[in-house]
């Protein structure tokens, strides 16, 4: 994160020595760019306040003590229309690992909550629109079930 | 444009509310409301501290960077090399899809076509680095590995496929946001 702040800085001395006009240009591009999200970010950090709520008990529940294709497609679900950090997501995760909860589960749970977000459709669709935002989330849940599948296959939990 | 207007105050109002409902729920001590209020920090923060100096970036890209680079780089003609550009470039975006939204959008609207897009926002969820480190501690070397193999490949080849669909449709990302 402070790199960020490190690239941000390097640029706009870069860019200020180069030329002053530009530099305070693409600032106010930026500020107005962000003026204009804002709404959007600030609407899905309420939702996403509200999804956290209930999406670690869903978790725990649905997914700690099924069979495996039943946890599976409940994990693609769970995944999909939750979001959480990495910092809680994969110490869940590890819980559900030791507790004996299958490598395919866990797969399905942890690439769904990354590659398919539901609760970022509000923001998503402000830059791509409707249309490229609902087939993004479908094409990524299918790659998410497939990675699904092949981890059941490679750990030796599934065969077909 | 005037439904835009109306829609980002409602937005703003129902924001205003909710965090009177958060504070609200700590003086009187409400447990519901508390632990949302715990949620909404995780991510506010990480928002608080990300955006601006993305946002400013972004700015810098829009204004210095000629189309003809990004064209040459992440347009339709480059062949492979703006898949694998796309992906070096999400892997090192700071803070996940919700900065790669309006990259892409930027990358959009200087010639990058579809497919290097939606590669570049599909792995910025999947291989942020950070996060792929902390994966493959909890769960395992191999199993990040896996994932990580299988769904680059994949995820290449569905964008390569949405964005021959969405020529066909003569689609255009929103401009202007």
């Amino acid at each position: 994160m402070e790199a960020l702040y490190v690239i941000m800085a390097i640029l706009l001395i870069v860019s200020f020595f180069f030329d002053r006009d530009k530099t305070i240009k693409s600032i106010n591009r930026g500020k107005n760019k962000f003026m204009k999200i804002l709404p959007g970010y600030l609407k899905l950090l309420v939702i996403i306040s509200l999804v956290l709520l209930f999406s670690e008990d869903l978790i725990v529940e649905y997914l700690g003590n099924q069979n495996i294709i039943l946890g599976s497609i409940m994990g693609l679900i769970i995944g999909s229309i939750t979001m959480m950090p990495g910092f809680i997501a994969y110490p869940l995760a590890g819980v559900l690992l030791s507790r004996g909860v299958s490598f395919m589960v866990i797969a399905a749970f942890v690439t769904t909550l990354k590659m398919v977000g539901i609760v970022t459709y509000p923001v998503e669709k402000e830059y791509m629109g409707a249309r490229a935002t609902i087939y993004r989330n479908i094409a990524s849940l299918i790659i998410a079930a497939i990675i699904t599948i092949s981890m059941g296959l490679f750990y030796g939990e599934v065969l077909f | 444009m005037k439904k835009k207007k109306t829609n980002n105050t409602s937005n703003y109002i129902i924001f205003g509310v909710f965090i009177g409902f958060l504070i609200v729920s700590r003086i009187i001590n409400f447990e519901l409301g508390i632990e949302m209020g715990e949620n909404f920090w995780i991510f506010a923060r990480d928002m608080i501290l990300i955006l601006p100096p993305a946002f400013i970036i972004i700015g810098l890209f829009e204004i210095w960077v000629d189309r003809e680079t990004i064209e040459n780089n992440f347009g339709e003609s480059s062949g492979i090399k703006k898949h694998i550009y796309a992906i070096l470039l999400a892997a090192t975006t700071v803070g996940g899809t919700f900065v790669a939204f309006p990259v892409a959008n930027s990358l959009y609207h200087k010639g990058a076509d579809y497919s290097s897009i939606f590669t570049y926002i599909t792995s910025a969820s999947l291989v942020m680095i950070p996060m792929s480190i902390m994966e493959a501690s909890i769960l395992g070397l191999q199993f990040t590995l896996i994932r990580i193999g299988i769904s680059l490949p994949l995820v290449v080849i569905s964008s390569i496929i949405l964005a021959s669909l969405f020529q066909q449709y003569h689609y255009h990302l929103p401009s202007d946001v």
